[in-house]
């Protein structure tokens, strides 16, 4: 192992980080609701959607969010280095993967542990090593 | 009110992911690859979001209303399950192969980069599966 010191951003990536918490703690104490992206847009497919808004002005607000930096002539830049048959095999992964783990990053990484659930650290200890274990067998094992 | 208090949760929430890196799948591949060259950033990014985070929740428990008078629904279980460990390690595999996990694809997705719309529909139709499935479970339990 050696560190990337030329992308290290410790002070973006915590100025970052608080963002998502104070983002967190708005849904949590006004709406009363967790910030587990998956959650959220799993929730919208479960009839009766009696509560389909705030998920939808949620999702909105996400999804807004790099349209209202590009209008600030603040475009966002970033690398999607995986081909495509990789991305949407990736995406299909993801989508089952997080609702049968009851959560993603946000729902388990941050919230769960925010709160001390057992159930999350697990979770987020399990999805971390599986994805350091992914990493590893495509960029080491098989890639170049 | 509800509408505009989650409206601006998930706005911040997206800056944030910007902010911080987490949006970027190149940086996030940077952070799982600890047998190369490791950018350790993205620990900063859970760091800061849950410093803040136990603060709120904690507030929340001790409350029996939202703010804005909204029951607070927070997960009650407290089980380890197959079920749960297993999702996890799945959802770990896809966020290992394209760097994306549901809310940085969202924010990419906006951003209009024609492979984040191709990993969020791929995204919806792994969940719709789950729907499926579960569904046709539930109906077989209830005959």
């Amino acid at each position: 192992m050696s560190i990337d010191i030329s992308n290290f951003t410790p002070g973006l990536s915590l100025t970052g980080g608080v963002m998502i918490g104070i983002a967190a703690a708005v849904l949590v104490l006004f709406n009363g609701r967790v910030a587990g992206i998956s959650g959220i847009l799993g929730g919208l497919m479960n009839l009766p959607q009696k509560d389909a808004g705030w998920r939808v002005a949620f999702l909105a607000g996400l999804v807004g969010a790099p349209v209202l930096a590009s209008l600030l002539g603040n475009p966002i830049a970033l690398d999607i280095g995986a081909g495509w048959a990789e991305v949407v095999a990736a995406g299909f992964l993801v989508g089952i993967g997080t609702r049968y783990g009851s959560g993603c990053t946000s729902g388990h990484g941050v919230c769960g542990i925010s709160r001390g659930s057992m159930r999350s650290l697990v979770a987020t200890a399990t999805f971390m090593a599986s994805g350091i274990l992914t990493v590893f067998v495509t960029r080491h094992l098989f890639g170049g | 009110m509800g509408l505009l208090t989650a409206l601006f949760s998930g706005l911040l929430f997206g800056v944030g992911l910007m902010v911080s890196g987490m949006a970027n799948p190149a940086k996030v591949l940077g952070f799982l690859d600890i047998a190369g060259q490791w950018d350790p950033s993205l620990a900063f990014v859970m760091a800061g979001a849950i410093a803040v985070g136990s603060v709120a929740f904690l507030l929340a428990k001790r409350r029996k209303k939202s703010l804005l008078g909204r029951s607070i629904q927070i997960p009650a279980g407290k089980q380890v399950t197959l079920r749960l460990v297993m999702g996890s390690a799945v959802f770990g595999v896809g966020w290992g192969l394209a760097g994306f996990c549901p809310g940085p694809a969202l924010v990419a997705m906006g951003a209009g980069f024609p492979k984040a719309w191709g990993f969020v529909g791929a995204m919806l139709g792994g969940m719709v599966v789950f729907e499926i499935i579960e569904r046709a479970k539930l109906t077989r339990q209830q005959a």
